[in-house]
């Protein structure tokens, strides 16, 4: 079956989706955007959590089909959808990563110029939340939605908001870091305003 | 597979007599791990998520009408005060991302013994609208489960909504597991108090191979209630009513061991957290009582 959709602010059209295809496996085989992680296939570790519609959910209990006429926003366009969220724009309308230029992506030798990052994503980065990576995707999709909605979440409302998603390396606490730090330079940013 | 996605109620329940044997799938929580893993390998898979209705509520006279697909983070948002119970369960199921896609309705037609709408359902008194081509239905909910993972549904029937009694007095609901999030219930336990009608109702998760009631302990304390005054006075209910109370809970139940409990560790859950749900919920009664009669 074919399913057309948009991700990342972008129309796409999948073809030959098998009728039970998961969201995930479509994004990551079919439209070659592997942010999203494949670790459980069963909704228990988050490491594939998108967008559907503005909703955090797990790609993989999604069926490609149920996506048909759906907005998606995925980790690879996470910077430019906060970007598109602090121009006042509605996210999920303009621009996205092109697919293209996602399958091209390449990570930078240190020193060279770094990729332009989501505020979350800096502070996860700056906060060392991020060790092996794999459950990072995801922890980030679910951290920017977090923050979308709570400017100020308490340590319960980021503990809530992030209790879908594991992480085998970190032990958490610098994942809290990351999240608290992007709360709090949104919030100084807000201020010099 | 065929993927059947149908724009209107009546285009799925036509797809659904015609298919019979077709899956329905709102939330995907349960129906696509078991594809994910190849449990499953459906003739067709019936969409049910451009159904608006399905997703929609109305709050009326007597009962909430909640849409079988309205996801559980909808339920938290704004049915607390209608449906304390389910509310409360609601927020116990998986992670925001579960909540965020799975439903009562999904909960019902999965009817695993620990989902954790059925003892909150049980507790506050629901009616399962069953619909066909050939017409509607309303399936008591302590009829709906007819055995482990299987409900009352016939095979050309959907479930477009869940009547539940709105609140009349004090819920609440009381899970045990490993964790906070991401538990399938080792057992849980709803309670609802009806104080306009001097009724208690209860509900038992994963301590039987059916969610149940607690048929002979809400006999007990209906009559303790109304023999001892309880419902005027609004006194502390005698600690060996609520001990009775607790062990006629566990008595319902009929559990199994298995990996996440033994059949003697539930039985014992159960009447611990009958009495704390018993405490919890006179406590909330007795606080109105005291609130009104000041007022
Ligand atoms: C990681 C994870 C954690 C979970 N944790 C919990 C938990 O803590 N507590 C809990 O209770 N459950 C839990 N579940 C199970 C699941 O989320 C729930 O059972 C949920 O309510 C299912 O709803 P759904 O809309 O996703 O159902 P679906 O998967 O879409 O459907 C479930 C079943 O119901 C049928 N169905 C769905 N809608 C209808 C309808 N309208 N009419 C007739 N049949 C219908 C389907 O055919 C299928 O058999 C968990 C699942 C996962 C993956
Ligand atoms: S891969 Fe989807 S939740 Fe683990
Ligand atoms: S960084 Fe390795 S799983 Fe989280």
């Amino acid at each position: 079956m074919r399913v057309n959709f948009t991700v990342n602010g972008r129309p796409q059209e999948a073809d030959d989706v098998w009728e039970g295809e998961s969201l995930l496996y479509v994004l990551r085989e079919r439209l070659g955007l592997p942010g999203s992680k494949n670790a459980c296939e069963q909704g228990e570790c988050g490491s594939c959590t998108v967008r559907l519609d503005g909703v955090p959910v797990c790609a993989c209990l999604v069926a490609a089909g149920q996506v048909e006429g759906r907005a998606v926003d995925t980790v690879e366009g996470l910077a430019d959808y906060a970007g598109r969220r602090s121009a006042g724009g509605r996210a999920g309308t303009a621009r996205g990563t092109d697919i293209d230029e996602a399958r091209r992506w390449q990570a930078r030798p240190p020193g060279a110029r770094t990729a332009e990052l989501s505020p979350v994503q800096q502070a996860f980065i700056d906060a060392g939340a991020v060790q092996c990576g794999f459950c990072t995707p995801g922890l980030l999709v679910a951290a920017d939605e977090l923050l979308e909605r709570n400017a100020e979440p308490s340590d319960a409302d980021i503990r809530e908001a992030l209790s879908g998603n594991l992480c085998r390396c970190t032990g958490y606490e610098k994942i809290l870091d990351a999240v608290r730090l992007a709360a709090a330079r949104a919030d100084r940013a807000e201020e010099a305003v | 597979m065929d993927f059947l996605r149908p724009a209107s109620w009546e285009e799925a329940l036509a797809a659904k007599a015609e298919h019979p044997t077709a899956v329905p799938i709102a939330g995907g929580t349960d129906v696509m791990v078991e594809i994910n893993f190849d449990h499953r390998r459906p003739e067709y898979l019936l969409d049910l998520n451009r159904i608006g209705e399905l997703y929609e509520w109305e709050v009326g006279e007597r009962d909430v009408r909640l849409g079988a697909a309205v996801p559980y983070t909808r339920i938290m948002d704004h049915l607390r005060a209608e449906l304390p119970g389910l509310a409360l369960a609601s927020h116990t199921v998986g992670s925001p991302q579960i909540r965020n896609r799975g439903s009562v309705g999904g909960n019902l037609g999965a009817a695993s013994p620990a989902g954790d709408a059925h003892p909150a359902l049980l507790a506050a008194g629901a009616d399962v609208e069953a619909v066909s081509v050939r017409g509607t239905r309303l399936i008591p909910v302590e009829e709906f489960y007819t055995g482990v993972k299987r409900n009352a549904l016939e095979p050309d029937e959907l479930i477009r909504a869940v009547r539940i009694r709105k609140a009349d007095g004090p819920q609440a609901f009381s899970k045990v597991g490993t964790r906070n999030a991401m538990v399938i219930a080792v057992c849980a336990f709803g309670l609802a108090l009806h104080p306009g009608t001097r009724t208690v109702r209860t509900g038992i998760g994963s301590a039987a191979p059916t969610p149940v009631r607690a048929r002979a302990a809400e006999d007990f304390l209906q009559a303790a209630l109304a023999e001892g005054g309880f419902w005027d006075s609004g006194r502390i209910i005698t600690p060996s009513v609520a001990r009775q109370f607790a062990e006629l809970a566990a008595g319902a139940c009929n559990p199994i061991d298995d990996v996440r409990g033994s059949a003697e560790y539930r039985r014992h859950a159960v009447a611990v957290m009958a009495r704390r749900t018993l405490g919890w919920t006179w406590d909330a009664y007795r606080g109105n009582e005291r609130s009104a009669s000041c007022a």
